[in-house]
């Protein structure tokens, strides 16, 4: 059986950056397990630029930054396997069994005395959408046509709608328009857009595409392909106006319409999970409520820059490290602060935050319910403020985050810390 | 005076901008929270600007592409005349990133490589 300190689950900009920080706290014997055929994960076909500004403070395209991680990697000379998929993860008599698969050598174990699950998210399928309409060839997620772009060289259609404004629709947008296809319209549920603002100008201002909000695909036409949808506009309850459609020739439907965190194997381990985030519930140190089971980057709520991916998964390898250093033991609490969720706010992570004395500043990263202007962001211990912040703008596609300083969280180990919009 | 609102593209953050322009042509620029913002909003005015990202294929590696670059940006107006340029071009492994794919494309930058291929 083969034996590592830690087992990390994905070889994306996740969980490279959690095994790097995780060898230089000082732990040496990592594995990183990745089920695509090269370590570097969804990066390698976001060829767009705009990652690493805050990382490497430059701009970069996806592979490139991949690319970074990939030699940093290779330098400490971690291990990783490639083509192989983690099953299952159980507790073991020391710390974890991981089940994995590949076609070389089958079903095998391999134990781990922390594990980081670094699996990163998947796109909203078809079927989870529920379009009327037929089932046609032609309809795809925004990601699977850009993988069909940008890593297969193959146009997946000329005539297309997009049905979602999140980033991957806008960047799709433009990527099918450069290469010659017409891209009709990007249509959007919301009353507001969930992708980057510079993302709406440079892909679709830059090329006259309408961004239609309130508006949705009410029907998919069409026999083996699609030949047209039909677009309506949608009621505050989000119901569809049937006076208010229209019907556009394509022979493409994109969707860009939210990604979910990939947790099956999280839940088959009985590991706790927030329904608002989809991902595991963690404390500051990105630990799961499974003893030596972290978790980072999109599995745990999707980012919008991988910087910001970056940064946590180095949180979450580090205490990984802190924690196999300790003797794969937890280290002793003076308390559990309880994050609440206060008005206009939809999520926190973490959920909580554990207090051991040995904490340094924390940043709670949350994301609010819809669009803000001109509002202050507002924290709290057991009612009293803690501090208080001018907004000028707050979107729900763009996560925030507030630092809480170590004096807080020492002078009320056990209290509730609670984060607010006030209008 | 003139006013106009943009959003800028520099970075993430998207800050909103307003520039007014003054009778004897000058810009000043407000909203902006680096330098970046001020000369992105200038150029927007005048001379727009942008990156280029897209594929090229591996002569020599069937069904292989390269993710590519410009160097840095390149006028909004030429976008389309160096698509057709790139996509008519091959590019040749072993490649590493930064190799230079097309020199001093259509006078504008270099198209370098965004990725490596063995």
């Amino acid at each position: 059986m083969m034996n590592y300190d830690i087992v990390i689950v994905g070889g994306g900009p996740a969980g490279m950056a959690a095994a790097c920080a995780a060898y230089d706290n000082g732990t040496e014997n990592i594995l990183i397990v990745e089920r695509d055929n090269a370590l570097g994960g969804i990066l390698r076909q976001c060829i767009h630029n705009g990652f690493g500004l805050h990382r490497f403070g430059e701009e970069l395209t996806g592979p490139e930054y991949a690319a970074r991680y990939a030699k940093m990697v290779a330098e400490r000379g971690i291990d990783y396997i490639v083509d192989t998929m983690v099953l299952s993860l159980e507790k073991g008599e020391e710390g974890t069994v991981v089940t994995v698969m590949n076609s070389e050598r089958g079903v095998f174990c391999i134990n781990a005395k922390a594990v980081i699950l670094a699996m990163g998210c998947r796109e909203r399928p078809r079927g989870a959408l529920s379009i009327p309409g037929t089932r046609p060839a032609g309809v795809y997620t925004a990601g699977t046509a850009q993988r069909y772009v940008n890593i297969k060289g193959k146009m997946p259609g000329k005539n297309v709608v997009i049905l979602g404004s999140g980033d991957i629709g806008l960047i799709m947008a433009r990527r099918m328009t450069l290469e010659g296809a017409k891209v009709h319209v990007v249509c959007e549920i919301m009353p507001y857009s969930g992708g980057l603002n510079r993302n709406i100008v440079q892909c679709l201002n830059d090329f006259d595409i309408p961004l239609k909000l309130s508006t949705t695909v009410a029907k998919i036409h069409g026999g083996e392909r699609v030949t047209g949808v039909t677009i309506a506009k949608v009621d505050s309850n989000m119901r569809v106006i049937p006076e208010e459609s229209e019907y556009i020739e394509c022979d493409t439907l994109l969707l860009s319409c939210g990604l979910l965190p990939e947790n099956e194997l999280t839940s088959a381990a009985g590991i706790a999970l927030d329904p608002i985030t989809g991902g595991a519930v963690v404390n500051e140190n990105r630990e799961t409520e499974m003893e030596g089971v972290f978790a980072c980057g999109n599995v745990l709520h999707v980012h919008d820059l991988v910087d910001y991916v970056s940064e946590e998964s180095a949180v979450a390898g580090k205490s990984a490290s802190e924690y196999i250093k300790n003797g794969a033991k937890k280290a002793a609490l003076m308390g559990t602060v309880k994050i609440e969720k206060g008005n206009g706010v939809r999520y926190t992570v973490p959920q909580k935050i554990d207090v051991t004395g040995a904490n340094e500043e924390v940043k709670v990263y949350f994301r609010v319910g819809k669009i803000y202007e001109g509002v202050n962001l507002k924290v709290s211990m057991n009612g009293e403020q803690v501090s208080s912040a001018k907004k000028r703008k707050m979107a729900p596609g763009e996560m925030e985050f507030v630092k809480i300083k170590k004096s807080v969280l020492d002078a009320a180990p056990n209290g509730t810390l609670k984060i607010e919009i006030v209008e | 005076m003139e006013k106009i609102e943009m959003i800028c593209i520099n970075c993430p953050l998207g800050c909103m901008l307003t520039v007014e322009r003054d009778a004897e042509g000058g810009f000043k620029v407000s909203g902006n929270t680096c330098p970046r913002g001020e000369k992105y909003a200038v150029n927007e005015l005048t001379h727009p600007v942008r990156t280029l990202t897209t594929t090229v294929a591996i002569g020599n590696r069937e069904g292989k592409y390269l993710a590519v670059k410009t160097a840095k940006p390149i006028s909004k107006a030429k976008l389309f005349e160096a698509m057709a340029l790139v996509n008519a071009t091959k590019a040749q492994a072993p490649v590493k990133i930064g190799d230079v794919i097309i020199e001093n494309m259509l006078g504008e930058a270099d198209l370098v490589a965004a990725s490596d291929a063995e």
